[in-house]
């Protein structure tokens, strides 16, 4: 039998049904699995004792037959969802000590679903970052080595944690939060699935915020089916976030009929920079080459202004973390630098509490906001915003789903990109635009470069189309059949 | 006559705006389902959004936007169908997200006006330049421990309408009643309770001068938080005098935040424009912009009660009340509730007097209130129509009325009780006028050769030997009669 820690949600949720083991049996697999792969730093915080009492409880619903879609399901949860009872550091100094009196919508649903709780996982500091290497509570390991190397590579970021516990087998999934590809780019180089679903059709409410108007959660799983089945456990309006959407939760794992003919691929002309690897030109053509033989229709598309979307995200999301962010004062909960002023007190709070990025992005937001800069700025990036929204729009007239590579490049080592975070910011090229326009966007293992790091390819849907993303991402892993392991992976 | 200060090289005028903070009254608050009564246990009314939590997200409360919408429509203003909430950023101990959420560019209520009534007589239109929706902040204070401030978060989320005037005013009294008509338009919707003591009106005030014929706007300074009429008043006052001693001195006005000291009955500085914060406004990407049904609004507008320009409008039209008294009445809407009840069907002009009158003295001297009145209103109708049937006369009726604010008793009953009842019988006047008569056959005489005066002398007389019960017509009558003979 396949390992308890090796097996997909559905196979693990058909082997709970069946009894061929219990949730506890599950939860414990991972619990030692857990342990023995702490090299890796998924996880800020584990909770062993939560994860087991709760897979107890899952047992007696599915002995009584009253289990939900996950019951027993062991899932990690980003550190950035408050869980009631269980700290929560959105990998920051600044939230020391800061136990959540509530539950996050989201992890919620999860609890509610039956879902067991293994941890909060590592991410880059307030999701900031492409590398987990901003994070308080120490850089993220990715499970996947090049071949022939033993040098130690990031799992992306920001939802680095999440990746790499899913590709390193110590969760059978995990949650994630994408502001600008937190979820997509660590799925690429961790080799998983992770899915952004579509602005406003996740709950926000209990999620510490980085930029409002673009931060969803999603799902990141070992395959297609596994991150229909958490999202549909995941989404759905919430009275408690006015921007969720009033919209019916479909049921995303019967829309995976494996049926794609006649679906036309939108190819992005502008998604092939010059300078691009050779290596993610070839993955690419060859998502088209399988989309082709499924029978869909590639179709060249244009999407004019994405050159701009980098920059523009880089004045939204700053403005509104430096907002977002000022509630981290040192006057009601986590880390206070006693001063001898109010101002004095904020002043060494914050500059003891935030990290170098979170630093640069509150000043870089402070600034676009600023009188006299407003316009030049923050207003002009929202209207640039609209353009980018409208490209895919245009799109959509004639395509069902956009194609492209997730991220410019596969999972690097520390320090590879030098100290520009401009170069860091690159990482999320591919994947910003879809978060400007509130788009769901997901990303699929494509298969691995010539140094047997993992590929991703992202797919793009209309608003509120999840469904028709997730058939084509599973067809597509028909088609890629990804079975490789990552090589760092423990016992 | 026009608000003239006159400096040593001529008259000035003073320019005046006011921004008033007025609390929506609704259960809870503005984003959150925390309660908002007053008064209540320090940090017992906060909820993890009011404490700014993280992940805590804002959801408006519907009742508070009727309300906004209700106050627009009685200020005769533009409802903005779509308006959209900002942050205004800034740190402050007491408020807790970092930032307040507020109206910037796109504000629920847009123009609209409101109607002085001058104790002149006159009136004067002062514009509204819009009403906005936003948070109160905490409250800190800082005398309740040597070295540390508490912070108190009741307040925090609690909704205001901040309500801009035009700089329509031109003097401390313009202000005064502008404050005044507000409050009551406020207290009429039931949208405020105008309450300045307990903090659920504040008002900031802006004020320039310039020589009197000037159209100029000069520079302005505000005066914050002013908490009553009196002390916005002498802060106006005591600011213009400022501004044109130094214009006058050859020196310029800085703009400027300034705070009043009532103690001192002077103003002073705050922050400079330097020193001003660049609230770095942007629109608050957790609320959608906020779209109103226009349905909604009509059923707002339907349901208004009547408001105190109408009001008047009609107690002149209808009970031919003059401007003056008509305004007084209708400043509280229960006041002219007391009022209509009492005039219901009697003679209107004589119910003003009651009401104005006496039943406003035992008011204040009975230290009660309207809505606990010493005399009800059905009572002093009784007593009216007892004036109006001459069971009583006037006079007499003012020493009921004195009885019924002690006793609490109906006029009937202490007419009967006390034998008031006044004399209309002919004959017990007639004794009683030949009596005194009798009494006075030399005044009779001087009467009659042409000391006319004297008529009253014999008035008198008759009235206090009837302990003032007989009909004061009926003894004028009789008494010509006889003194003729």
């Amino acid at each position: 039998m396949t390992k308890l820690t090796h097996l997909t949600i559905a196979e693990a949720r058909d082997g709970l049904a069946k009894g061929a083991f219990t949730a506890v049996e599950l939860a414990s697999a991972h619990v030692d699995a857990m342990a023995r792969a702490r090299g890796l730093n998924a996880y800020i915080t584990e909770t062993p004792e939560l994860a087991l009492e709760q897979a107890k409880q899952s047992d007696l619903r599915i002995q009584a037959g009253t289990g939900g879609a996950l019951e027993g399901i062991p899932l990690a949860i980003k550190d950035l969802f408050c869980t009631e009872g269980v700290r929560t550091t959105a990998a920051s100094h600044i939230l020391d000590g800061f136990t959540p009196p509530y539950e996050s919508t989201v992890s919620g649903k999860l609890k509610a679903a039956g879902a067991v709780c293994l941890g909060k996982t590592n991410l880059d500091e307030f999701a900031m970052g492409s590398s987990n290497l901003t994070s308080y509570h120490g850089a993220v390991v990715n499970p996947w080595q090049r071949t022939g190397s033993d040098a130690k590579l990031v799992p992306g970021g920001s939802s680095g944690g999440s990746a790499a516990a899913v590709a390193g087998r110590i969760a059978l999934g995990a949650t994630g939060t994408d502001t600008g590809g937190s979820i997509r780019q660590p799925a690429a180089l961790c080799g998983i699935v992770g899915i952004k679903p579509t602005y406003g059709r996740c709950s926000r409410w209990g999620i510490v915020a980085f930029a409002s108007s673009l931060d969803q959660a999603g799902p990141m799983t070992r395959t297609v089916r596994d991150a229909a089945i958490m999202l549909e456990s995941m989404c759905g309006h919430d009275a408690k976030d006015s921007t969720s959407a009033p919209m019916p939760v479909p049921n995303f794992e019967a829309a995976l009929t494996g049926d794609i003919r006649g679906l036309k691929v939108g190819i992005p002309k502008e998604y092939r920079p010059d300078g691009m690897s050779d290596e993610i030109n070839a993955v690419w053509d060859q998502g088209i080459e399988w989309l082709k033989a499924a029978g869909a229709t590639p179709v060249e598309i244009s999407l004019p202004h994405t050159k701009y979307a980098l920059p523009t995200y880089y004045i939204i999301a700053p403005a509104e973390a430096s907002s977002n962010l000022a509630r981290y004062d040192g006057v009601r909960f986590g880390l206070r630098v006693p001063g001898k002023t109010l101002d004095e007190l904020y002043a060494k709070t914050r500059a003891a509490g935030f990290g170098a990025e979170v630093r640069r992005r509150i000043l870089i937001g402070t600034y676009v906001l600023s009188a006299g800069y407003y316009d030049a700025y923050y207003d002009k990036a929202r209207r640039v915003r609209t353009l980018i929204a409208r490209d895919f729009e245009n799109a959509f007239k004639t395509v069902d789903v956009i194609l492209t590579p997730t991220a410019p490049s596969p999972a690097f080592a520390p320090g590879e990109k030098g100290d520009d975070p401009v170069a860091m910011y690159l990482e999320d090229v591919f994947t910003v635009p879809t978060s400007l326009a509130g788009l769901p966007g997901l990303s699929l293992p494509a298969g691995l470069n010539a140094q047997g790091l993992p590929l991703g390819l992202q797919l793009i849907g209309r608003p509120f189309d999840e469904a028709t993303v997730l058939r084509v991402a599973e067809v597509m892993e028909q088609a890629a059949d990804f079975k490789a392991l990552p090589s760092g992976l423990e016992g | 006559m026009a608000y003239v200060i006159q400096g040593e090289t001529g008259d000035w005028e003073i320019v005046i705006g006011l921004e008033v903070h007025a609390q929506v009254i609704s259960q809870s608050k503005l984003f959150s389902g925390a309660a908002t009564e007053f008064g209540n246990e320090p940090n017992s009314q906060v909820s993890f959004v009011d404490a700014g939590f993280p992940g805590m997200l804002p959801v408006i409360n519907a009742v508070c936007v009727e309300q906004a919408v209700r106050t627009g429509l009685g200020l005769k203003a533009a409802i903005n169908l779509t308006s959209v909430f900002a942050r205004k950023n800034y740190f402050y101990a007491d408020l807790p997200q970092g930032y307040q959420i507020s109206q910037y560019e796109l504000p629920i209520v847009g123009n609209g006006e409101i109607i002085l009534d001058m104790p002149d007589g006159s009136s004067r239109t002062v514009g509204i330049e819009r009403l906005h929706l936003e948070q109160d902040a905490g409250k800190s204070m800082h005398d309740q421990h040597p070295s540390k401030s508490y912070i108190d978060l009741n307040r925090s989320g609690v909704a205001l309408m901040e309500i801009v005037s035009k700089p329509d005013m031109r003097s401390p009294e313009e202000a005064g009643a502008y404050l005044g008509k507000l409050r009551s338009i406020l207290r009429y919707l039931g949208t405020c309770d105008g309450n300045m003591q307990e903090g659920s009106m504040r008002c900031d005030a802006n004020v320039s001068v310039r020589p009197v014929g000037s159209t100029e706007l000069r520079t302005r300074c505000e005066i914050k938080n002013l908490n009553s009429i009196r002390f916005m008043q002498q802060a106006i006052e005591f600011e213009a005098r400022r501004h044109i001693d130094i214009y006058e001195a050859g020196g310029t006005i800085a703009q400027e935040t300034r705070l009043f000291d009532s103690g001192k009955g002077e103003t002073r500085s705050m922050r400079s424009k330097e020193q001003a914060h660049d609230y770095r406004y942007f629109p608050d990407p957790d609320l959608l912009p906020l779209v109103l049904d226009p349905a909604m609004v009509e059923t707002i507008r339907a349901s208004l009660p009547e408001l105190p320009d109408e009001k008047k409008a009609r107690f002149v039209a209808d009970y031919s009340l003059s401007p003056y008294d008509a305004g007084v009445l209708v400043a509280e809407r229960i006041t002219a509730d007391f009022f209509e009840t009492v005039a219901r069907g009697r003679d209107a002009k004589q119910a003003a007097n009651w009401v104005t009158g006496d039943f406003f003295a035992a008011l204040k001297t009975s230290g009660r209130t309207i809505e606990d009145p010493p005399v009800s209103a059905a009572n002093l109708g009784g007593l009216i129509d007892l004036i109006a049937d001459n069971t009583i006369s006037g006079r007499i009726a003012k020493e009921v009325f004195v009885l019924m604010v002690e006793t609490g008793k109906a006029p009937a009953l202490i007419v009967e009780e006390q034998g008031l009842r006044q004399v209309t019988d002919t004959s017990a006047i007639d004794a009683a006028i030949a009596d005194i008569l009798a009494k006075n056959p030399d005044k009779v005489s001087e009467f009659k050769s042409g000391k006319d005066k004297l008529f009253g002398f014999f008035v008198g007389q008759v009235m206090k030997a009837t302990q003032g019960k007989a009909n004061p017509a009926m003894v004028n009558d009789l008494l010509k009669k006889k003194l003729a003979e």
